[in-house]
């Protein structure tokens, strides 16, 4: 593909508000996991919760979007400068001609889960200030988002759960390519909720502790929120971009809904047209920051793939002990890591993993190495077998 | 302007049971009598997936299955697109139900179901697909959104594309606040290039204007068409049923449109 510039991005998750925070966290190799203390949740896990989302308000103008996917959206809008710099796009380019292409895993269905305790005892009915399009249904994310920043262009949201934000910069790169737009804001939010909170549980893939990738005694993951948008543009702004998107891999598992394929078949598969796309090799990529749930088919599987086409030689790690897993905000939150990552030339390491599992051939990174990264490439995989890997390098 | 062929079509109902008997209604030629949606389960998916199967993921494979077996084409080999407004609707309901109770008990098959991409997770499985796949939602312009996507991918990309569009009615509360008026999915099996089995062209372009969306002359289609954010894409396939040259109108986002031009091939 021909390399797409990410002129800018914003990044909010409980490691903080803004790439500047995210950075200092990474480099102190500071988890943002706690006990869960979410709504009235009675579950032995952590989570990675953003700090002050109950006080968020909704711009006025879209307040019956008002719930906390769509508060988690407003907040990453308005970091690093975003908004400003999408109104500067739509300047250059007329709002028909940028998109919004953004994925959520769950949107708004707690206000759901929150209405159906307050149903009519007689009628069953819900509340009557329930708001379903603007809220639960999976589209809402990307009206409010086309909505916040006056932006006219083709929207639609991505849902493919754990893949979902990271496959949104395949939908935004062929409609661009296409010449259907000239400009596309790309990523997305998952926000807390009973659904995953519950339904993690309910598989057994949720930790006790905080959730430890890699690790001999790792036991399932920690669920997080957070939210990640990124400007893509054919030719970089005047003022320069930021890091490039230079190749996408997407691929099925044909497996099982919950579980990935043991030998790694869909992500191998992935990572392989990823590097295609981007005309590259293995040897091209820097470092690989990798799904890396913490659960032990994720991890096993994965480092299989990761282990054989890299020839266990490329540092590689997951981000979740510090951000936990952000389900349909993973694959942009990984995305922007990989970006933070070139641009400091920093590997991080992986936060919470105490001893790597002897099983793991990979070139696992626990403590955060300093190099060169010229090129990274970021894996997110799903439920229902979905994956997608991305290549990331210095801007064009 | 992207052009794509039409190679197989799916059809999955109400009164419209298949492409083979529901064209001749949609051209006009029959009547259009309404009739519950029939869903039988798929053989093609391997028991114990049959078993945790709704009836959504059921409709989006009867569709897509059909459209593969009008184009002769192997489903393994092609990406797919998934569109849907709600998913697994009845699943939805019994989850937040299920969390709305004192036990807070769900299912690990009622979780891994309720994600947006179930249909798209066991239509790989069925068919041993490794290709990509998205599923994505536009609330009532989720057909449009698909479309666009499948014809955006083929223009890049130069490969197959089957586009699946399926929507379900929620159960009550949900069904009082977001009515869907029936179960109906519909498949496209799309390609770059014309072969033996192309049955239309169609040219699709984004119009970032207000116009006037194609409509349903039967009122009792035009009422599906309204009713099912799935069924939206009725003008277009009633269009290629009817095998003439015609401009179809989709409404997409906020007043957006897709113009479509179908074209029969010859």
């Amino acid at each position: 593909m021909q390399p797409l510039a990410i002129s800018r991005y914003s990044v909010v998750n409980c490691l903080g508000a803004g790439a500047q925070a995210v950075t200092g966290a990474i480099r102190e190799r500071r988890s943002g996991l706690a006990p869960c203390d979410f709504e009235t949740v009675a579950l032995e896990s952590w989570i990675g919760r953003v700090a002050g989302l109950e006080q968020v308000r909704i711009r006025s103008d879209l307040a019956a979007y008002d719930c906390r996917n769509n508060r988690l959206a407003q907040l990453g809008l308005d970091t690093d400068g975003f908004t400003g710099a999408v109104a500067a796009a739509r300047e250059r380019y007329g709002a028909a001609r940028i998109g919004v292409f953004v994925g959520t895993s769950t949107s708004g269905i707690l206000e759901t889960e929150l209405a159906y305790r307050r149903r009519d005892p007689r009628s069953g009915a819900l509340p009557p200030d329930f708001r379903y399009a603007e809220t639960q249904n999976t589209f809402s994310l990307a009206d409010f988002v086309r909505r916040y920043l006056a932006l006219e262009g083709p929207a639609c949201v991505v849902s493919s759960a754990c893949s979902s934000t990271a496959k949104v910069f395949g939908n935004a790169a062929r409609m661009i390519a296409a010449g259907i737009c000239d400009s596309a804001v790309v990523g997305g939010v998952d926000s807390l909720c009973l659904t995953t909170l519950y339904g993690f549980h309910s598989l057994e893939l949720t930790a006790r502790g905080p959730c430890r990738p890699f690790d001999a005694e790792r036991d399932g993951i920690s669920i997080g929120e957070g939210a990640g948008f990124a400007l893509l543009e054919r030719k970089p702004a005047a003022a320069g971009a930021a890091a490039a998107l230079l190749g996408i891999g997407e691929s099925s598992d044909a497996h099982h809904m919950s579980t990935p394929h043991p030998e790694g078949l869909g992500a191998k598969l992935a990572m392989t047209r990823a590097l295609e796309s981007a005309g590259l090799g293995p040897s091209d990529v820097d470092y690989v920051n990798l799904h890396g749930t913490g659960t032990r088919t994720n991890d096993a599987a994965e480092d299989r793939a990761v282990s054989d086409l890299f020839n266990a030689v490329t540092p590689c790690s997951s981000t979740k002990g510090a951000t936990g897993h952000l389900l349909g905000a993973a694959g942009v939150t990984e995305a922007i890591i990989c970006i933070l990552s070139i641009g400091h030339d920093l590997m991080p390491g992986s936060a919470n993993t105490r001893a790597v599992d002897p099983e793991v051939r990979c070139n696992y990174l626990v403590a955060n190495r300093e190099g060169r990264v010229r090129r990274a490439l970021s894996n997110s995989f799903g439920f229902g077998g979905s994956n997608c890997s991305l290549v990331l390098g210095a801007a064009p | 302007m992207m052009h794509v062929f039409v190679e197989g079509v799916g059809l999955v109902g109400p009164g419209l049971q298949g492409w083979a008997a529901g064209r001749r209604v949609l051209a006009g030629e029959q009547p259009y009598r309404p009739a519950p949606t029939a869903v039988g389960a798929s053989d093609w998916l391997p028991a114990a997936e049959r078993r945790r199967a709704g009836t959504p993921v059921k409709l989006a494979l009867a569709a897509g299955l059909e459209a593969f077996a009008g184009a002769g084409r192997d489903a393994a080999e092609v990406a797919t697109v998934f569109a849907s407004s709600g998913g697994d609707c009845d699943n939805v309901h019994l989850m937040c139900e299920a969390l709305a109770g004192p036990e807070r008990q769900v299912s690990p098959t009622r979780f891994h179901n309720s994600v947006h991409n179930a249909a798209a997770g066991y239509w790989s499985i069925a068919t041993r697909s490794h290709a990509p796949s998205t599923s994505l939602c536009c609330y009532d312009a989720s057909a449009a959104a698909g479309l666009l996507d499948a014809a955006s991918q083929i223009a890049v990309d130069g490969d197959p594309v089957a586009l699946i569009v399926y929507d379900h009615p929620y159960p009550e509360p949900l069904n009082a606040v977001r009515p869907l008026g029936a179960s109906f999915g519909a498949a496209l099996v799309l390609t770059p290039r014309a072969t033996a089995r192309a049955i239309a062209v169609l040219d699709v372009a984004f119009v970032p204007q207000n116009a006037a969306a194609a409509r349903m002359d039967d009122p009792g289609l035009e009422a599906l068409r309204t009713g099912v954010p799935a069924a939206r894409c009725l003008p277009l396939l009633a269009a290629l049923a009817r095998g003439m040259r015609e401009t179809v109108m989709l409404e997409y986002v906020a007043g957006t449109h897709l113009r479509v031009a179908v074209g029969p091939c010859s």
